[in-house]
């Protein structure tokens, strides 16, 4: 078996693991990137929609481009990255980690490291996930995996097309099926507000005069070989109206509906799952309860911008190589949800640094207030114009903000 | 009168646009100034970036077979938003068209598409081997 050293193994080569590789590259830290595709870019590089980069690069480019201009800077740093490589284990021996892999040049690979950053990214939620009843025919796909053979393999999946969930990703498909030659029948979502952006909405579904229906269930799929159509039941007040369900007949359906950070490895490794978020338990440094293994991305929680994916990661990277010079925290806080916050990341504040904290709204509500309370002092508050779940807010808290923090403090992030 | 929803921002005002006794366009709904450009914009002369895949070929003319780690589409764009109305006559252009491996990352598909100010551009530069 192959053995190989570094000071930093990243585990997944997409924006993530790219960016927080550039960064522990830049403080001197040897560092190999395992991806398992045939190219770096993760799952950027089948996202060729624009809107990616507004934060980072100050315009907006499409996945691919994105994608490419860190895999040049990766290239032009000559950062080591294994191709078509994928990791089957984490493992501590003898107070370094291994990381055990498998790829079709090298066959089975053993890297040892000090530090490792998790940027696996995140799996989209399926049919068995959501229970859907109704017979098993083809035609049914996630929408990323539709994505994939429309922009990538070149397939067309399926000429008449319901989707089910009105998350990002099944919007841009819809616009991408319409473009495609295809016909959009409508979006079913069974929440009454849409999970996905309201500039998707406008310009995914509103400029095809594809159907957005709010509240309603997806109750049936029909079809033997193929699918042939889906039974559609409104909700009110949380009860079905079965006398009005109706039925829309399609050949394919695409599920958006929801993403799951891919930890399982993590989970094999011992490392702690939050289930508000499905991925690491973290502290201050993004560091996992596995000391020397850190997260970012989707794998530690799901983003809705890439931007953020990066900053994230780019923290972690230069977190990890703090730590591999020999800095600890000396002492750290807890952060804890208050009053329509669904999570706050990360859940350690170190008073003594700039600490960026993301969070997820649990409702939607014009004129907010964020509130950062110490001990129930308010230290620190916002306001925002407009929240909803699928927009993640973001803070910064800086070391005067918690002079007062004692050994035993608690922040307490609160949206009012 | 016609509904619209800004997108300038996260806020999604619901605009609705109408004509007063003058014959002037006047936009209610909108919390800022913003929101009446856009409804300006969106009614004279709505614009989008379009996306799109060209099929790619091999330098000797053939197509990427299944067991080649090589894409079967190559991304292209437009350079900047592209006038609504005539979408569907681009993406027709862009339909027939296939483009040869090595693609470089902004080279030009479609100069000034459709006589228009706008380029179409490769998005994702793919080496042919």
């Amino acid at each position: 078996m192959k053995q190989l050293t570094f000071d930093a193994v990243v585990i997944g080569g997409g924006a993530a693991g790219m960016a927080a590789a550039l960064e522990l590259d830049a403080r001197g830290h040897s560092v190999l990137i395992l991806e398992r595709e045939d190219t770096l870019g993760g799952i950027l590089m089948q996202c060729i929609h624009n809107g990616f980069g507004l934060i980072e690069f100050n315009e907006e480019l499409t996945g691919p481009e994105f994608a490419q201009r860190f895999e040049e800077e990766v290239g032009s740093r000559h950062i080591q990255a294994s191709l078509r490589t994928t990791v089957l284990d984490i493992r501590e021996e003898g107070g370094l980690k291994a990381v055990y892999c498998v790829s079709p040049a090298q066959g089975m690979m053993r890297v040892e490291s000090r530090a490792i950053i998790l940027a696996m990214g995140c799996r989209e939620r399926n049919r068995g996930n959501i229970r859907i009843p109704g017979t098993r025919p083809a035609g049914i796909y996630t929408a990323g995996l539709a994505q994939r053979l429309v922009n990538i393999e070149g397939y067309i999946p399926g000429r008449d097309v319901v989707i089910i969930g009105s998350g990002d990703i099944g919007l841009i498909m819809a616009r991408r099926m319409s473009w495609s030659g295809c016909k959009v029948h409508a979006v079913i979502e069974i929440l009454p507000y849409p999970s996905g952006l309201t500039r998707n909405i406008v310009q995914c579904l509103n400029d095809f005069g594809i159907p957005l229906h709010l509240s309603h269930l997806v109750t049936d799929i029909y079809g033997e070989d193929r699918v042939e159509g889906i039974e559609v039941t409104p909700i009110e007040s949380g009860a079905l109206m079965h006398e009005k369900a109706f039925k829309i007949a399609c050949d394919t359906v695409l599920l958006s509906v929801g993403l799951v950070p891919e930890n399982e490895l993590s989970r094999n490794a011992g490392i702690e799952i939050q289930p508000t978020t499905n991925g690491p338990w973290v502290d201050s440094a993004l560091m996992t309860t596995m000391p020397g293994v850190f997260a970012c991305g989707n794998v530690l929680h799901v983003h809705d911008l890439v931007d953020y994916v990066v900053e994230e990661a780019r923290r972690a990277g230069a977190n990890a190589a703090a730590w591999l010079s020999g800095y600890r925290p000396a002492r750290e806080i807890r952060a804890k949800t208050g009053s329509n916050i669904r999570y706050v990341m990360p859940m350690r504040i170190n008073p003594e640094r700039e600490n960026r904290l993301y969070m997820r709204s649990l409702v939607v509500k014009n004129d907010a207030r964020l509130e950062v309370r110490l001990d129930g002092n308010v230290v620190k508050s916002r306001k925002l114009a407009h929240v909803q779940p699928s927009e993640m807010l973001s803070l910064t808290l800086i070391p005067e903000d918690l002079a007062a923090a004692g050994r035993d403090s608690t922040v307490e992030i609160a949206l009012v | 009168m016609r509904e619209l929803i800004c997108i300038t921002c996260p806020m999604g005002c619901h605009l609705a646009v109408d004509t007063d006794e003058r014959g002037e366009m006047k936009v209610t709904g909108n919390r800022c100034v913003r929101g009446e450009q856009y409804a300006r914009e969106e009614i004279f002369n709505p614009k989008r970036v379009v996306t799109f895949t060209c099929a790619a070929v091999l330098p000797d003319g053939s197509v990427p077979g299944p067991e080649s780690n090589l894409p079967r589409r190559v991304p292209v764009r437009t350079t900047i938003a592209f006038p609504k109305e005539r979408i569907p006559e681009l993406l027709g252009a862009l339909r027939g068209m296939t483009i040869r491996l090595p693609a470089v990352r902004g080279s030009v598909v479609l100069k000034k598409a459709l006589d228009t100010e706008v380029d179409v551009i490769v998005a994702r530069s793919i080496a042919s081997e």
